[in-house]
Order: C-alpha cells, then structure tokens, then sequence
C-alpha cells in the first residue's frame, strides 16, 4: 500500500518534469523514436530472414547432372548409389528430353532457341533431381553424390542462400553499430534531461533528505521520469511496427519477389516486436536516469 | 533519562578548520536548551552533528540510543524521521500552499491521506496558522513562514527538535511570538529543543538552559542560565 502511494506520487512527479522541460524531454523523445524505429526495422528484418532462410532450406534440392550420352545401364547404376547414401530422402530422374520440354514452357526464348537442337547436340542433360532428409549435412552429401561414376556436376541452391545471408550479417552489423551509437546519444540527452529536473528540483530534495525521506523515495522519481521518456519514445516506433508491418503484408500479399519467400504472419509477430520495442525503450530510459542520479544526486 | 550524549567529540572540517574541540554533554529528555555563542563559535556544527548532516571527526555523538557518528548514509533517514529540524531561512516550497508544505514531509515518508491531513491541521493549530492554511508562502510574513516551518518539522511528532537561529531573520516582536511557539510545543508535546542562537534578549528572557560555546569550546552548561559573553 504504502508502495503504491509513493509510486503514485512519483509517476505524478515524473510528468510533471517532462512537462517543465518540454524541450529537452522532446530531444530526448525523438532520440528514443528514432533508435527504436531502426531497431524495430532491423528486428522484423532479421526474424524474416532467418523464416525464410530456414523456409529454403527447407524443400532445398540437389540437381545431379550425369554425363552427356549416358547409357541406361550406368542410369541406374546411379540410381543404386543415390539409394544407398543414408542422406538422401528421395529422388526423381528428368531425361533431358523432359527437362527441355519443360524449359520450353517456361519461356518463349527458350522455346526458340531448344527447338533447333536435337537430342545429340543438346547441351542439356539428364538430372536426378535429390532430396535430403538433414539439410545441415547437405554440402556434404553433395560432395558424396559428386564421387558417384557417371556424375558430372552437382548443384544445389545454397550459393543464393548463403549470399542473401551473408549479404544480411554485413547490413546486421553496420545497423547493430547504427544502434549502439544512437542509444548512447540517447542516453546522453536523457542524462542532461534528468540533470535540469535534478537541479530544478533541488530544494525539494534537501527538505526531503531533512524530513527524512529514504534514498529509494528521492530516487525513484527520477527514475521513472526516464521510463516515462522511454514509454513516449516507443509510442511511435510501435505505431510504425504495427500498421507498417501490416501495410507491407498485405501489400506482397505475404510473399517477397516468389513463393519461395514467405514473410512472418502479422500475428502474432507485430505484438511481440512492440513488446520488444517498448521494453527496449524503458531499458534505455532506465539506464540513462539511473546513470544521472548517480551523477548528480549524491544519495 | 539523557535523550542526547556527546563524549569526547571533535569535528575538524577537511579544510583544517576545527569548529568542534573535546565536546561533552548530556542532555535530558523534555528539556530546552539554548546553544550560544558568537559567530563561528561552532553553534551550526553542533547541530549539524546530531542531525548528522556532519559526521564528528572523534567521539559519540548518541541521539535517542542510536550512535549518529556510525550510522551509514542509507541509514540516516531513520535518524531523521526521528526529529524536526529549523533554520534561519525557512526552507519552504515556494510554489505550494501551507498545507502541502507541511504534508510534504509526511508524504515523503509515505503516511496515509488521512492520517496526513488529520497531523497536518493538528501540527497548524498549535503553531496558530490554522487560518492560513491554503495560503502561499510569499503571502505570509516572516514570522508565519518559520511558523510554516516549526510546523512542517513537528508535524511528525518528533522526540526532538533542532532549530539553528530560528529568528535570526525576524524582529523582536515576531521573535518572541516564535519563542512562545516553540515553549508551547515544548511543554504540550513534551518534545525536546535545542535552539542555536545569538540574540541575548531571549535567552535572558526564556530562563532555560544554556550551553555556551567559544571557539570550538564548550565554556558553560548552565541551568536557567543568561547570556553572557
Ligand atoms: N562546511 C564547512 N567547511 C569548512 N569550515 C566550516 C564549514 N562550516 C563551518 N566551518 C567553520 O567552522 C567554524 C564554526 O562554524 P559554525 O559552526 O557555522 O559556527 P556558528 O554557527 O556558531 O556561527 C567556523 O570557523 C567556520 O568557518
Ligand atoms: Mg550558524
């Protein structure tokens, strides 16, 4: 009970303060906003790709190309190894008569060009198309297949994969540094912040002190007067997250560029990433008003 | 039975100033004391040390059977709920009223609403403001902000209260309606005081004990005692 008094009269304090120093308390705000907006693009960035990473590799397949001209009898031969490595899940044969139809399909320039070549001159050739049970060991199994005779190349798809990814980590980090630099500049102004309410506040304090009040009741105060400031500062970034991220699932209808990648449904994703967010922005606030009390007020 | 003991103390300020020589007194529950002397004679400090606002640099310094000389910075808000304290200056809060002036120190310690107001009305009766209660400080004289604030220091009914040149800043007149606030919170309350001060006239007048200070030494603890230099 007496707690929530003391909280009650602190949370009426705090906003007063953010109130009398409206300037700085605005600065401090729009920092907290703009830090947390990156940080909530980059969060629902991150989660996605790391979705639809694991989406690819998911159903992601090995092309097995045999040599050109092959003979039935060393097919199946092929198909025998394919069997007996524990990797593999399943597998179907595309004679390169297939393959051609279908590429004619797909495309009317393919369909031009393929239709001048016969069976002996053509470039294509025959595939086994192989499924893996663990997608983890699938360069290795790649590299099995690729020993098998008969086979002369061997693709699978994890070179885009592992560019996207790669190319990701790299923007990762840089906005991992955005970040930290912005949550410093942010601690610093709600440091000052909290320092103008101090000094205004210093009468008040000292009679505090005289009549006895605790260090925690003297402190608190300041320390929610930063959560405050964190609490305004997410109002808007939350905003952002939810409607944007809306806006933006719809707009794609769920997917990116193909089928392949699917972005996260928006619920419950773009509750979690507000709570994110918010707690974020009460740490941030937490961390600077901590730091200003114990600065400047000597308790 | 002694409210306050101080054994040995001396206070020497990290400037190298001592204010505070080989200090020892024992003073009763219920009693008013004076503490007089000239300025710098070390009054301030001696106060300044029971409400450990100043820590002796040797010695005890006892207040109500807790050493303030250990006792730990996180700690000396229990020594202070325990008295009232006054200065020459006041220290109100400009921008509320008297009554929240006085219920900030109970709001501080986290006292019920009830409980507060009840305290507060009492605390503005016995200093004879109960008239001015939602008035502002600016809107008082001098003489009613100190009344302000012997109210706002007793309003937690105190064992003791410390008052440093309560009328340093008044004239005689409004000085003695002070001095008959404080006798009345004395002798009703039963609330111990030991006033600093340097005006002769009361002191002559009140008929209470005296300690008298020169230069960081005590020179006289007399009973019913006058000022003299
Ligand atoms: N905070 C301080 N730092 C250094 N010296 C001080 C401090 N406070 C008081 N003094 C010195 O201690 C002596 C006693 O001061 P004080 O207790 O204020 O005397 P009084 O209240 O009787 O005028 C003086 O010489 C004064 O200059
Ligand atoms: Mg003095």
């Amino acid at each position: 009970m007496k707690l929530f008094r003391m909280l009650g009269r602190s949370i009426r304090d705090a906003i007063k303060s953010v109130i009398r120093n409206f300037s700085l308390s605005l600065a401090s705000i729009s920092c907290i906003t703009i830090t947390l907006i990156i940080v909530a693009i980059a969060i629902i960035a991150s989660y996605n790709v790391q979705n639809f990473t694991k989406e690819i590799e998911r159903d992601m397949t090995i092309v097995v190309f045999l040599e050109n001209n092959i003979e039935q009898e060393d097919i199946d031969d092929v198909e025998k190894e394919l069997k007996s490595i524990p990797n593999v899940e399943k597998y179907t044969f595309q004679s390169k008569q297939e393959v051609k139809k279908q590429m004619q399909e797909e495309s009317d320039v393919f369909n031009t060009v393929l239709e001048n070549w016969d069976d002996e001159e053509s470039p294509l050739k025959d595939t086994f198309q192989v499924k893996v049970r663990n997608v983890e060991k699938l360069s290795n199994t790649a590299k099995k297949i690729e020993k098998v005779d008969h086979v002369s190349v061997v693709r699978y798809g994890s070179g885009m994969v592992d560019k996207m990814v790669k190319a990701f980590n790299s923007v990762e980090k840089v906005t991992f540094g955005i970040v930290i630099a912005l949550v410093l500049v942010t601690v610093f102004l709600i440091i000052n912040t909290i320092k103008l309410t101090i000094s205004a506040r210093r009468r008040e304090i000292s009679i505090m002190r005289l009549v006895g009040a605790s260090n925690f009741t003297i402190k608190t105060p300041f320390i929610i007067e930063g959560m405050i400031l964190g609490i305004f500062g997410s109002i808007v970034p939350i905003l952002i997250t939810t409607y944007g991220y809306l806006a933006f699932y719809r707009h794609f209808e769920g997917h990116l560029y193909s089928q392949l990648i699917e972005l996260i449904k928006p619920e419950p994703f773009i509750y979690q990433i507000s709570g994110i967010v918010l707690l974020i922005g009460i740490i941030v606030g937490m961390i600077g008003s901590s730091s200003a009390v114990r600065k400047y007020l000597k308790v | 039975m002694d409210l306050i003991r101080m054994k040995n103390v001396e206070k020497k300020y990290k400037n190298g100033v001592t204010a505070i020589y080989d200090l020892n007194l024992a003073i009763e529950k219920g009693s008013f004391v004076f503490v007089i002397g000239g300025s710098g004679s070390g009054k301030s400090t001696l106060i300044k040390m029971l409400y450990r606002e100043e820590k002796p640099t040797k010695g005890q310094v006892i207040v109500g059977g807790l050493d303030v000389a250990k006792l730990k910075n996180k700690k000396v808000y229990k020594l202070r709920r325990k008295l009232g304290i006054v200065f020459q200056d006041y220290r109100l809060l400009p921008k509320q009223t008297v009554y929240e002036n006085v219920a900030f120190a109970l709001e501080c310690i986290g006292e019920k609403k009830d409980v507060i107001r009840t305290k507060v009305l009492k605390a503005l009766e016995d200093v004879g403001l109960k008239n001015k209660v939602h008035n502002y400080p600016d809107q008082l004289s001098g003489g009613e902000q100190q009344r302000v604030a012997i109210a706002r220091a007793i309003v937690n009914d105190p064992k003791l209260l410390l008052c440093d040149e309560p009328t340093g800043n008044l004239d005689p007149e409004k000085s003695l309606e002070i001095m008959k606030v404080l006798e009345d919170i004395n002798k009703m309350r039963g609330t111990t005081i030991i006033m600093a001060t340097h005006d002769k006239e009361i002191v002559n007048k009140m008929k209470k004990q005296v300690i008298t200070l020169k230069d960081g030494h005590l020179v006289k603890f007399k009973q019913k005692g006058t000022y003299v230099e």
